[in-house]
């Protein structure tokens, strides 16, 4: 049975396996210093699709059926999955998953769905529920322009801070105990909202939620950032990698050389022209799927932090000239069991 | 010599005109798209009170192609038509005059998006 | 536990900070100089309109046409956006930033079908300038009238 400490926290017991990941990528992803580390990469970013939005269904769907085949399970033997994404009412995760019969459950949490539906896939399995939990998300770089900003070819100048949607999917199956990496604490972040309300810098406008659900982690379980080898953010990107590190500072946990963002891994941004970084659902789903759980099977770490960081506005909320509130899900991941 | 100076007075208005765009976009808040509003609004009073004329006389294609000149165009348009018609002018004036560009907008978007896709960006 | 505390003016001033600003000795003289390079080939198609026997108003239709069928097609083509990335307002001032601005949404919104995404969105961005443009020349209009009954 999970074991709640705090509000936000739960202890996993049990301590479920990550049975299998899988991580499917675009074009730029695979020009990134983490092209290996993916299980595909397709250069052409439509996957064989007419619109942009049945190319992520596809890229979703090729995340999926890559996990189940690694972990030698078909879907009938997956008691339930989480997933979700960027475009309105989740339709990538709707028709990625129609065809499997899958127990759904559709998640919001912008860009931070892989930590939220990894850290219920997680406390299902630790408490029962299910035997196994599937946890997925997707975005794509057109499909989020396309919804959220401009047309695709529409001439546009980006701020510094801006940052890019990756056009990636990520998949994992979590089960009950068996090798490592194990699941074995969630905090469930609160929302933060400082007021930022620049579409252009959605580091900036995450960081509090960030620096909130990490600090409540800490000070739960007693832990500070020495305790593990590295924390991962979704995609603060620079902006918000570098306001996350000033809050800490002032709550006196410094976590500068401990940490690296998922945004700022999976793209060169010298060479890349990703502006503050990567950003989306996919950019944390691919780096945890394809990189950091591969880092933690092979030893290269043994405790990790991983929270993915989401932006909670919508499209009206801006216009309406509303702040954008953001979350911040943790999920620690380690070698050890619980 | 004329022609080249010609191009010359385009240049130096056009880019002018750009630039002051451009500075409006790094230290305003203000949206690429509120700033074209900005500009044709802007094109409507100055041809109103008199000032674009002469800068079209002076930089020709510099001071008509930016989309101040669509404000002016509209401006200009009107006064024609209120010259003529009296009030009914007012309604009908602008948009005759900015037709051919609105016309040709629509019909080259209409062919482009018949013959084109939109592409993935890296 | 309560969020951090800081508040929203202290962390304007930490994200001003953290933020890079806009290198505008980059921007501003690319904007000047693809602007005024667009402006020049409009002055080029006018005078070669002229030449053809068109009066000054005519060629500057014509002219305009023109740009608008180039960033037509260079938008097709996937070019204008690229050529925005370094002109910026270089690119959204002139015309055919207006025409930009038309094409690309009838490009992206096709997919969601002939009616309500091509030509129900072709005009989601350039809209406003032609409703605020036609306001403000309707505006001017009846001044000039009420002035001339004055007169």
């Amino acid at each position: 049975m999970p074991n709640r400490i705090s509000r936000s926290t739960i202890l996993l017991p049990n301590s479920p396996s990550i049975l299998a990941s899988a991580a499917v990528g675009g074009k730029k992803e695979g020009e990134g210093p983490l092209r290996e580390d993916f299980d595909l990469l397709s250069e052409d970013t439509t996957f064989g699709e007419k619109t942009w939005e049945k190319a992520e269904m596809r890229m979703q769907m090729d995340a999926e059926s890559r996990a189940l085949k690694k972990a030698g399970l078909h879907p009938e033997d997956i008691d339930v999955v989480f997933a979700g994404d960027l475009l309105n009412q989740c339709i990538s995760s709707a028709y990625s998953l129609r065809g499997l019969a899958i127990p759904y459950i559709g998640l919001y949490g912008a860009c931070s769905t892989m930590a939220e539906s990894l850290m219920l896939a997680s406390l299902f399995v630790d408490g029962g529920i299910a035997r196994r939990a599937m946890a997925v998300t997707s975005s794509h770089f057109c499909t989020a322009e396309r919804q959220f900003r401009f047309p695709l070819e529409y001439g546009g100048q980006r701020t510094p801070t801006a940052q890019w949607t990756a056009t990636a999917s990520g998949c994992l199956i979590v089960g009950e105990k068996n090798e490592p990496p194990y699941a074995r604490a969630v905090c469930v972040g609160k929302i933060g909202d400082l007021g930022i309300k620049d579409l252009n810098n959605m580091g900036a406008a995450m960081a509090p939620a960030a620096a909130d659900t990490l600090k409540t982690f800490f000070q739960d379980t007693g832990t500070s950032p020495e305790n593990y080898d590295r924390i991962f953010t979704g995609d603060l990107g620079q902006v918000g990698s570098d306001l996350l590190y000033e809050l800490m500072e002032r709550e006196g946990i410094p976590l500068k050389g401990r940490h690296d963002d998922c945004g700022l891994l999976l793209y060169d941004r010298e060479t890349q022209d990703v502006h503050a970084g990567g950003s989306g659902c996919g950019c944390s789903a691919g780096v945890l799927c394809g990189h950091i759980l591969k880092l933690l099977k092979n030893g290269t770490y043994e405790n990790v932090l991983f929270m993915a960081t989401g932006a909670l506005m919508s499209p009206t909320s801006v216009q309406q000239g509303e702040s954008i509130p953001g979350i911040a899900h943790l999920v620690h991941l380690s070698r050890k069991p619980q | 010599m004329d022609m080249l100076l010609d191009y010359g007075k385009a240049f130096l208005i056009g880019g002018l005109l750009c630039a002051i765009g451009q500075v409006l976009i790094d230290y305003t808040k203000l949206t690429p798209a509120r700033i074209l509003v900005s500009y044709v609004v802007a094109g409507v009073i100055l041809g109103g009170i008199g000032l674009y004329g002469p800068l079209v006389e002076f930089a020709g294609a510099g001071a008509s192609v930016p989309l101040t000149g669509f404000g002016y165009l509209l401006s200009k348009g009107v006064r024609e038509a209120v010259a003529a018609h009296g009030l009914l002018g007012a309604m009908t004036g602008g948009l005759t005059a900015a037709a051919a560009g609105i016309t040709a907008a629509i019909v080259f978007g209409f062919l482009a998006a018949l013959l084109f896709k939109s592409g993935d960006k890296s | 536990m309560s969020q951090t505390k800081i508040t929203s003016r202290e962390y304007e001033e930490l994200n001003k900070k953290a933020s890079p600003g806009t290198k505008s000795y980059k921007t501003i003289p690319s904007a000047f100089l693809i602007g005024g390079f667009i402006c020049v080939i409009g002055q080029a198609l006018t005078n070669f309109y002229m030449s053809l026997g068109l009066v000054k108003d005519e060629a500057s239709a014509v002219t305009s046409i023109s740009l608008i069928f180039l960033s037509a097609l260079l938008t097709g083509l996937n070019v204008y956006d690229n050529i925005a990335k370094v002109g910026g307002a270089g690119t959204l001032v002139p015309i055919t930033g207006f025409a930009n601005s038309v094409v690309s949404p009838a490009l992206e919104f096709k997919s969601e079908g002939y009616v309500l995404g091509l030509g129900a969105k072709m005009f989601i961005i350039a809209g406003p300038v032609i409703v605020y443009g036609t306001l403000a020349s309707v505006i001017y209009g009846v001044i000039l009238w009420a002035v001339g009954l004055i007169f």
